[in-house]
């Protein structure tokens, strides 16, 4: 009886990790329609243009390295950018790490696969403890979107309606925006956070950084110096 | 099949998987300090932030189009809509907004 409802907890956490993940699904849908397009018109074949999505899993990465490759970049010069533009999912990673249930290290391994900025902002707002069944569900079905509509792509280009294509363009900001709006009306610590962030990328991004260490530099300077200004009278963020 | 390609592909899938695995495989909470985890629990908000701005005001050459498609989504948001719908709604209004411009 026991075993039955542990049993019934994990996969109703693998469930309801497929439906937080369902947002991102359709939020990858247009963007990996377009990467498999334009891996297409750079040159590669359809074989290597799933395998990219399969193996690497990083939209930013990706798209960064099929204009690269268009310019006959080398290829230690295209694995060095790409390891500086991921760097930021070493602090996701750790901070993910905080909020994640105690778990064998090799589920952990397998599901940190998973971790993208999308996959991470889902899982890290959610409240109390996150999980690995819910981890589980949540990578699987963004993965399985990006994947998919990679080889999509490349087969098809983008079988959307223009307007259609463009409107959807939008949806992972707006998931984004939907993750943070929640958590700003529960605490205002929570605004000063993105708002920091948020100018302080911008302010980089102008600067002509890359975008690898402009996101992770507004991100800690923003989160540290908060934590120093407001860390003492507030609670620590939940 | 074009051999340095794939070898490409390994290459940054390497690259991408150790930032994160390591963490998740290595770091130990309890070993790490109060107000470290605390900075840590900070870093999806920020992150947030960074990934909203300026990204939304490029996803189009009209710079409104963001910023209709965001205020459309805080809307939602605001009003305790869920997640999906959220997304969803966002991408009804620009369809409309981009059907009339």
């Amino acid at each position: 009886m026991q075993a039955s409802t542990a049993y019934q907890q994990r996969s109703s956490d693998f469930i309801r990790g497929i439906q937080a993940g369902l947002s991102i699904a359709i939020g990858y849908m247009p963007v990996a329609l377009t990467y498999g397009l334009l891996a297409k018109t750079t040159g590669l074949s359809l074989f290597e243009t799933i395998a990219m999505s399969m193996f690497v899993y990083a939209g930013a990465a990706q798209y960064i390295t099929l204009s690269l490759l268009a310019i006959g970049t080398g290829a230690l010069e295209i694995v060095f950018t790409i390891f500086i533009v991921n760097i930021r999912h070493l602090l996701m990673s750790a901070s993910v790490n905080e909020k994640v249930e105690e778990d064998s290290i090799w589920k952990k391994a397998l599901y940190a696969f998973g971790i993208t900025d999308e996959t991470f902002t889902v899982a890290a707002t959610r409240e109390g403890t996150v999980t690995t069944g819910f981890m589980f569900g949540l990578c699987l079905v963004a993965y399985s979107s990006w994947v998919i509509f990679s080889g999509a792509g490349h087969l098809i280009g983008s079988a959307l309606p223009q307007t259609l294509q463009e409107a959807m363009g939008v949806a992972l900001y707006a998931m984004f925006i939907g993750l943070l709006v929640p958590s700003v009306k529960k605490q205002r610590k929570v605004l000063y956070l993105a708002v920091v962030a948020a100018v302080l990328n911008s302010l980089f991004t102008v600067m002509n950084f890359s975008a690898g260490w402009s996101i992770v530099m507004a991100t800690l300077i923003s989160a540290v110096s908060i934590e120093i200004l407001t860390g003492k009278g507030e609670k620590p963020v939940e | 099949m074009n051999e340095s390609v794939i070898l490409i592909i390994l290459g940054m899938a390497v690259v991408t998987y150790i930032p994160r695995m390591v963490p998740l495989v290595f770091f130990n909470s309890e070993h790490i300090h109060p107000k470290v985890q605390n900075i840590l629990k900070n870093v999806p908000f920020a992150i947030l932030g960074a990934l909203i701005f300026p990204g939304i005001l490029t996803i189009n050459e009209d710079i409104w189009f963001g910023i209709v498609g965001a205020a459309a989504a805080f809307i939602a948001a605001y009003f305790g809509a869920n997640l999906i719908f959220v997304v969803l709604s966002s991408i009804a209004v620009l369809s409309v907004y981009a059907y009339f411009i």
